[in-house]
Formats: structure tokens, sequence, C-alpha cells
């Protein structure tokens, strides 16, 4: 078995006392998918912000790489993060900035490349997600789906070994969404590690290797879709039969 | 009633308290590489430059309210030839710093609050950190240097302005010439009068930077939060920047013993 990418080790983490995290355990081998699923408020998102070092857990480890993220700090952290692509929820895109510039951002403060490539490169990323034309709009000029993949072109800018991506299909009309699964797809076959959180159930079906599923902080299930699918538990069999798009 | 002033006091302190280490944490990361010299640059020309219109406006409509109850006081004891250089005490010893801070107090302490307060609540902060940036450093650091680099000069801005518009008034009543009314306004200014006072101004930069900063970086709640972090920059700034006034004139005359 390959050594993980991703580990989290009895992962405990509590906000204004209610727990979101309850001793969460995971582990996603290196190049693979691992999809996320789970109601809303369920701690998903709160899993990834572990995996990246936005959040301290509680109680427990995250390991990235075999290096503990809670305990890197300053220039070690940076170095860590550097390797990681995140896509946000709503996107998060600087709204002072244009989409294009957007995701030049993480090349001009990483890398040493003329502004020409840095453009090149940034274009390239557009449009892998269909954005092309869209380089000199301002972010609050695209619809949500368009700020999404933006959001995805940014998160893929540094090439990133791993990306954590949070509901990519959100928002997405089920043809865009089909071909942001090809991508995540492609890019897993050059070796990037994804951790998927979606509630896109044929989406996980897609890209995920392994899934598991999150209920009140607690993973109650984990395993190819397969396995999820004959699950003795009635709320993930109800949840791998929706064919919700989340 | 007692208890529930008495915690909203010491909330108050604590929130001074936690916003003074914020602002100790940005001026010792200031001086650690990397130097974000771009974005201070990019930081002075949005806070400074920016508010120079207010600024000179502001500074000259001073000058000429100034030059006119100057006038009448003067006037009753004979002394309107002193008009120029009351002036120019005022404004530069005291007037000029302290409306200029408290102009972009208003101007640029809440417009910070509400940048960072809206980029918090959007988690474009963290995203920021998601692409290996120290948020800290890049948003913060920046802002506050900017302030205390942007302030003094500001405050030299209202000064002549000001200077300027008390020659517009008394011109306009007197007649008195453009450089015989310059001559007087800086016959009794020494640069001792001019550089205390206008240097004290870098330490209300740090506050206005510090504070629109700190409270930016702890904005919670939305959209309202953002509304009501943009409210706090202003009055704290304002309240702490009077208090430090105090403090720095009363260390001006300690420091300057002919300025008493």
């Amino acid at each position: 078995m390959s050594t993980p990418a991703i580990r989290l080790d009895g992962v405990t983490k509590a906000f204004s006392g209610r727990t979101v995290l309850d001793d969460v355990s995971l582990e996603v081998p290196e190049g693979t998918a691992f999809c996320l699923l789970g109601r809303s408020g369920t701690g998903k998102s709160v899993t990834l912000k572990h995996i990246i070092g936005l959040l301290t857990p509680d109680r427990g480890r995250v390991f990235v790489h075999e290096q503990e993220v809670s305990a890197l700090k300053g220039r070690e952290l940076s170095e860590m993060r550097r390797r990681m692509g995140f896509l946000f929820q709503n996107s998060a895109l600087f709204d002072s900035i244009s989409v294009g510039e957007n995701v030049a951002f993480p090349m001009r403060r990483h890398t040493g490349w003329s502004d020409a490539r840095i453009r090149e490169v940034a274009m390239a990323r557009l449009a892998d997600v269909g954005l092309e034309r869209d380089y000199q709009k301002m972010p609050a000029d695209l619809s949500g789906g368009m700020k999404k993949r933006a959001g995805l072109a940014r998160a893929m800018a540094l090439d990133p070994d791993i990306l954590l991506v949070d509901e990519p299909s959100a928002g997405l009309d089920p043809i865009t969404s089909g071909e942001i699964d090809d991508l995540l797809v492609g890019l897993k076959k050059k070796g990037t590690t994804l951790v998927v959180v979606t509630h896109n159930i044929p989406s996980a079906r897609h890209v995920g290797d392994e899934l598991a599923m999150l209920h009140e902080g607690r993973v109650i299930a984990q395993g190819s879709a397969a396995d999820l699918d004959r699950s003795e538990h009635d709320m993930v069999r109800a949840f791998m039969r929706s064919e919700g798009s989340g | 009633m007692v208890e529930r002033v008495g915690a909203a006091i010491l909330a108050a302190l604590a929130s001074v308290g936690e916003a003074s280490l914020f602002g100790l944490r940005a001026l010792r990361e200031a001086l650690l590489p990397p130097y974000e010299f771009r974005e201070i640059a990019r930081q002075v020309f949005e806070i400074g430059f920016r508010s120079t219109p207010l600024i000179a406006a502001s500074g000259l409509a001073i000058g000429v309210v100034l030059s006119m109850h100057t006038r009448a006081s003067l006037e009753r004891f004979g002394a309107e030839a002193m008009i120029p250089a009351g002036l120019a005490i005022a404004l530069i010893r005291e007037t000029g710093p302290l409306v200029t801070a408290l102009l972009v107090a208003g101007r640029v302490g809440a417009g910070i609050g509400a940048e960072l307060g809206a980029m918090k609540v959007t988690e474009q902060i963290d995203a920021l950190e998601a692409v290996a940036v120290d948020s800290f450093k890049y948003l913060a650091v920046t802002r506050i240097l900017a302030c205390i680099v942007a302030m003094p000069l500001l405050t030299t801005i209202t000064d002549f302005c000001g200077i300027f518009g008390g020659y517009l008034a008394e011109t306009s009543i007197s007649g008195m010439s453009w450089e015989l009314y310059f001559r007087r306004a800086f016959s009794l200014i020494e640069f001792q009068d001019f550089i205390p006072a206008t240097f004290k101004t870098a330490v209300f930069g740090l506050i206005i930077g510090t504070i629109g900063c700190y409270l930016g970086f702890t904005t919670t709640q939305g959209t309202e939060g953002v509304g009501r972090t943009a409210t706090r920059s202003v009055v704290m700034s304002s309240i702490l920047i009077i208090v430090a006034n105090v403090v720095l004139v009363r260390l001006i005359f300690f420091l300057f013993p002919s300025n008493v």
C-alpha cells in the first residue's frame, strides 16, 4: 500500500462548545481521489481546513506527506501550502483584482517567472475551466458557477500535489459539472491527490476512488462507492441512492 | 447597572489590550523578511494620496475659520498683526495634527476595517493563507506601516493648506500681501514646533492602522459585522487618538521644554 498523502488521526474539533469533528481518522493514499460526503454542517469543510492548516484540531493530529500540519509554523507551513491547492466552498476570490490576476496571484508570489509566462499559465488554467475569455473580468461580474471555476483555476495555479476541493459542482449546470469532474479525473491520472467534498453522488462515483460519509462529526462509512451502496447504515444507502447535484 | 457598566469597561479595555498586542506584533513583523515593499507603496498611495483632496479641502476651510476667529479675538487688543503667527502656531502645533488624524480615522480607519472585515467574512483572508501568503503580514503590516508613513505627510498638507486658507481669509479682509502674510506666519515658528508635532502623527497612524486591521481581522457575523467593524474602527481610533494626544503633548513638552 502506498504512503498516505494525508492522514487524520483522531481529530476532534469544537466551536463554541459544539463538537463538529469527533475523533475522525482518515487516510488518503497518494495519487487517489477521496470524496467526503455528508449532509450540510457535518464537518466536511472543517476537515479540509484542518488538512491545509487553516484550523488546528482540539485533539488528534493531521499529517500531510507525514509532516504534522499543526506543528508547522511560518516558512515550513508556507512550503507545505505551496504544494496544495484549495477551492473554497464560496470560491473566496480576491474581489479587488481581476479573475486572471486571482489565478496569477499564487504564481506572482511564489515563482520568479516573467509576467508573460505568468499570464500564459493563468490563461491556460482559466481555459481548463472554460473561462479563457474572462481574464479581465472582476469577480463581482461572474456568476456563482463561474466564480467556482475561477476558484478551481486558482487552486490549480501552482500545479499542486494535493488539491482540496469544496463542492466543485455546486451551482454548475450538469454539462459544466461533468467537465469539472473530467478535469479532476485528469489531474488524478497525472498523480494529484484529491480530497473532494461533495453532495453530488454521480460526481463522487465518477471522481472518487474512495468515499467516506460524515454524520454528526463522525465517519459512519468508508470505502468504495460499491461498499457504501451496500452499507448497513440506512442514511448512507439513502445518500448513495440520491442523485442530488448539491 | 453598575455591574453592566463595569463589564462594558472591562470589555473595552480588553479590546484595547488585544489591539495593542496586535500593533506590537505588526511592528515586530515589519522588521522581519519578507518585506512587502510593493504592497506598502500601494497602500501609501491608497491611504495617503487618495486622502489628499479631503485633507487639503479640510485644511483650507479650517485655516479660513481659524483666521476669522483669531481676527475677532485679536482685534480687541489691536493685535491684528499677530493673526498669521497665531494661526500658524495653532495649526502646526495642535490643530493640524489632531484634525488630520481624526479625518484619516474617519476615512481610512473605517475603510480598512470594512475592507478586511469583508475579506474575513468571505474567507478571502483564509484564501490568502491557503496560497501560502502570510495574511497578517500582507494585509495588516502593510496597512499599518502605510498609515504611519502617510500621517506626517498628510499633516504637513493640512498645515500648509490651513495657513493658505488663513491667508485667503486675511487678504480678503485686510488686503495683506502673500509675502507679508507668510513672513509673519513663520516669524515665530521654529523647527521644534513643526518636527515633534508632525511626527507624533506617526503614532496616530499606528493607532488608525492597528485598530482598523485588528477589528477587520476579528470581524464576525457577516455583512452586519462588517458594518459594525467600520463604525467601531472610527470610534475606537478617534478616542485613542485623543487620549494618545494628551500623552504625546506632555511628552513633547518634556523632551522639548522650549515648546511649553
